[in-house]
């Protein structure tokens, strides 16, 4: 820096500012003139041609340059702070209050929103937000074990998902067999396609290794498009059969819960009761992951995480403490999956795409890897605000009729975790406490702690 | 035997687009380990651009000659494409130089998704046919029941891939840059400390990366002529595989990769099934990785403590 003081009292460098604005318009210029200044549209005779939106254009670039000249001036300009490097210390037990609290709050949800909607609009709330929210808490805490406690990269998580999904669905229908029946039957097959699949790969470190999961992942999506005559290929499989409570159907005949009760028929009962099945099903995993953390295989996952190569020489069989880890992972997509067929009551291809392995994986590490909590938050966070887009009416309002929110949903899912990433690299949650300690428990910053090369 | 060699045509076309795409994914793994995993979506970008800038030249400006308008759309869909790329690297990557193993990954994963609805947003979900061109075929091997042909756009597209490739390898081997750039592949640090500017190098990879993945945007709307907002993932994927088919890492090792996935890809939808293309393409990738890590021309890995 030329002037010494400048990190003291910054002067602004106006001829600066300016000039950063220029360029910054015109590369904004460059990269969204051909995008929104230009659409190409078909006309009648189904030609591509070419229509102008010169305003919106305009628009954009200036909303860009502001925001730019808004940083230099306020944001970056901020005298540097030396930050102090505080000494790791216990943080203040949060978790003590806060998961007696959460799990109230997660407990009376349903009867909050019944309370205040009614039965007929609180469907939706229940459904898009307490099950779709549930589903990916479960999901993110699964992989948690993969990529959270044993460091490996998993970027085809979805497969076991599907391989849940479709082993409840296929034997459902074939053979008639109870949702009670096939909840751990369909845990025992995807763990075992994630020793299947994880046996080969795991020799392979890192980038490779995510990769290579991902190309498995796209496989086991393919193989269910083309394979017709085993899974009816895109069309998917219809009329899966709902799950039951202790053999009570959720329909509306005589022998349907809400008859057996002497209660008044309503669909509300069914999404109340997979409200519950699911918040158990999640717990199930957190309590699972917990109880392994203390147990030598869950010791070894996060010493795997942290240096594999200290690992071995300590003596721990890396191949077997990765292929738990990824079986774990998988046993919890599976009990997923079947529970999301069992939810749609329809399960296509459609719904395994890599862009959903995305979604989990994002959540688990925007969340901080390794941290519950951290699952849970990203999860609200992401798949929560995810489904508010599409009741964002009153956007309407500001932007026209035709403004349609829910066109942005996956554009800002996009920019958001390029946000979160840059502005915390290792999630929301990044500290760690140690499940082993002598004496007394530190827990450990994100930042002192390095990754191994899982 | 006319099957075979007309496959072989083709095949070679598809890889050399294979290829181009390879070249960025391998120099940027090469200069800072990471797997750009947006880049697929990068040649998308450079798709569309293609096709906005043909329409322009076509529609608008009413340029009859279609050597002129490719030229154009070649040379916009490049610059444009780089500047892309270097806003990306500035926005998404360079921040989190030096952060921790998943973090660049994860941007990445998320610029990828950004790109892909960036686009579906602005320009609409459709697919987006342009007009065919250069359709005339050379007919190499007549016979009664097979006539072996190459197509104009299949020389067209064999030539600029033989002749970017070749300049890019003088820019890589001879100039300075392309020093600089094999230097901070080496070692970031020392480089540095020998006055490289290594913010620049990797900017300048990242450029160079799109420019290449823009040629093969532009023969990718000249071959298929239609292109669609979710174009770049699957080529993403395949291009990743011939860099690793290569050795990830070295430049001609992606350039033959790209063509061995190309040849792979058109051989088994003759042969075999078309169904099963992709599920080929991904067992290649998931049988080199798991037996020859390194790839054909990439050098083994040495673990260090």
């Amino acid at each position: 820096m030329a002037n010494p003081v400048s990190a003291a009292a910054p002067s602004l460098d106006y001829g600066r500012i300016a000039r950063e604005a220029l360029v910054t318009g015109l590369v904004a210029t460059a990269i969204l003139g051909p995008f929104i200044g230009l659409i190409t549209v078909q006309n009648m005779d189904h030609q591509l041609i070419l229509e102008t939106r010169w305003p919106l254009l305009a628009a954009l670039i200036a909303v860009i340059v502001g925001v730019r000249v808004f940083f230099s001036l306020f944001v970056w300009n901020r005298a540097v702070k030396i930050k102090k490097v505080a000494p790791a210390r216990v943080p203040f037990k949060i978790e003590r209050f806060a998961a007696p609290f959460f799990l109230g709050l997660l407990f009376c949800y349903p009867i909050f929103v019944l309370a205040g909607l009614g039965a007929g609009g609180s469907i939706k709330w229940i459904d898009n937000f307490g099950i779709q929210i549930l589903i990916y808490i479960m999901l993110g805490w699964g992989l948690n074990i993969v990529v959270g406690l044993a460091g490996l990269l998993d970027l085809g998580y979805v497969a076991f998902y599907a391989v849940g999904a479709y082993s409840y669905a296929l034997l459902a229908k074939n053979f008639g067999l109870s949702f009670w029946v096939l909840l751990p039957l369909a845990g025992i097959l995807a763990s075992f396609w994630g020793i299947i699949l994880g046996f080969p790969v795991l020799r392979l470190r890192g980038d490779y290794l995510a990769i290579v999961t991902l190309a498995f992942g796209e496989i086991i999506r393919l193989i269910l498009i083309n394979w017709v005559d085993f899974s009816n290929g895109y069309a998917g499989i219809s009329g899966i059969p709902r799950p039951t409570l202790f053999g009570i159907p959720f329909n509306a005949t005589d022998k349907g819960f809400a008859a057996v009760f002497g209660l008044e028929f309503s669909p509300i009962y069914r999404t109340i009761f997979l409200y519950y099945l699911i918040l158990a099903l999640a717990l199930l995993t957190a309590w699972v992951t917990v109880r392994l953390r203390h147990l030598p295989i869950g010791r070894a996952w996060e010493a795997l995480r942290e240096d594999e190569i200290a690992c071995r020489s300590l003596g721990i069989n890396t191949t077997t403490t990765k292929l738990t880890a990824f079986a774990t992972g998988a046993m919890f997509a599976g009990f997923a999956g079947s529970f999301f067929a069992a939810r749609q009551g329809f399960i296509s291809p459609e719904s395994f795409t890599f862009m959903e392995s995305a979604n989990i994986l994002a959540i688990v590490v925007l969340g901080g890897m390794g941290s519950l909590w951290g699952v849970v938050i990203a999860a609200v966070a992401l798949v929560g605000g995810f489904e508010l887009m599409r009741e964002m009416d009153f956007l309407k309002m500001v932007f026209g009729q035709d403004f349609d929110p829910t066109q942005y949903r996956t554009l800002l899912f996009g920019a958001a975790m390029v946000a979160i990433m840059l502005w915390k690299p290792r999630g929301l949650i990044s500290t760690r406490e140690p499940t082993a300690f002598l004496k007394v428990s530190k827990s450990v910053s994100g930042s002192h702690v390095s990754e191994g090369h899982g | 035997m006319e099957v075979f060699l007309q496959q072989l045509i083709n095949g070679i076309t598809l890889g050399s687009i294979y290829g181009l795409i390879a070249i960025g994914y391998t120099m940027v793994f090469g200069i800072i380990g990471m797997v750009n995993f947006a880049h697929g979506d990068v040649f998308m970008v450079s798709a569309f651009i293609a096709v906005i800038t043909f329409l322009l030249l076509t529609t608008w400006l009413g340029i009859g000659s279609i050597a002129v308008v490719l030229m154009i759309c070649l040379v916009s869909a490049m610059v444009l494409t780089s500047i892309w790329n270097w806003a990306i690297e500035r926005i998404a990557y360079r921040p989190l130089r030096g952060s921790f193993r998943l973090a660049p990954l994860i941007s990445a994963i998320g610029m990828s998704i950004f790109l892909s609805n960036f686009v579906q947003v602005a320009q609409g979900p459709r697919n987006k046919p342009v007009t065919p061109m250069l359709r005339d075929v050379i007919t190499l091997v007549k016979s009664d029941t097979y006539d072996v042909t190459i197509s104009y756009k299949q020389i067209m597209i064999w030539a600029v891939t033989a002749v970017l490739l070749f300049g890019f390898w003088y820019l890589v081997q001879k100039t300075s840059l392309g020093r600089a750039q094999r230097a901070c592949e080496q070692d970031r640090k020392m480089a540095s400390l020998l006055g490289i500017d290594v913010d620049r190098t990797i900017s300048l990879t990242f450029v160079m990366g799109a420019a290449l993945a823009a040629v093969a945007g532009v023969m990718y709307m000249v071959y298929y002529g239609v292109v669609s907002f979710s174009d770049g993932f699957t080529p993403g994927v395949k291009a990743f595989t011939a860099a690793v088919l290569g050795g990830i890492g070295s430049l001609p090792g992606a350039v033959i990769g790209g063509l061995l996935i190309g040849l792979i890809e058109v051989f088994w939808s003759a042969y075999f099934t078309i169904d099963y293309k992709d599920v080929a393409a991904f067992s290649i990738l998931v049988i080199v990785l798991i037996f020859m890590p390194q790839g054909i021309l990439g050098k083994p890995e040495v673990e260090k403590v």
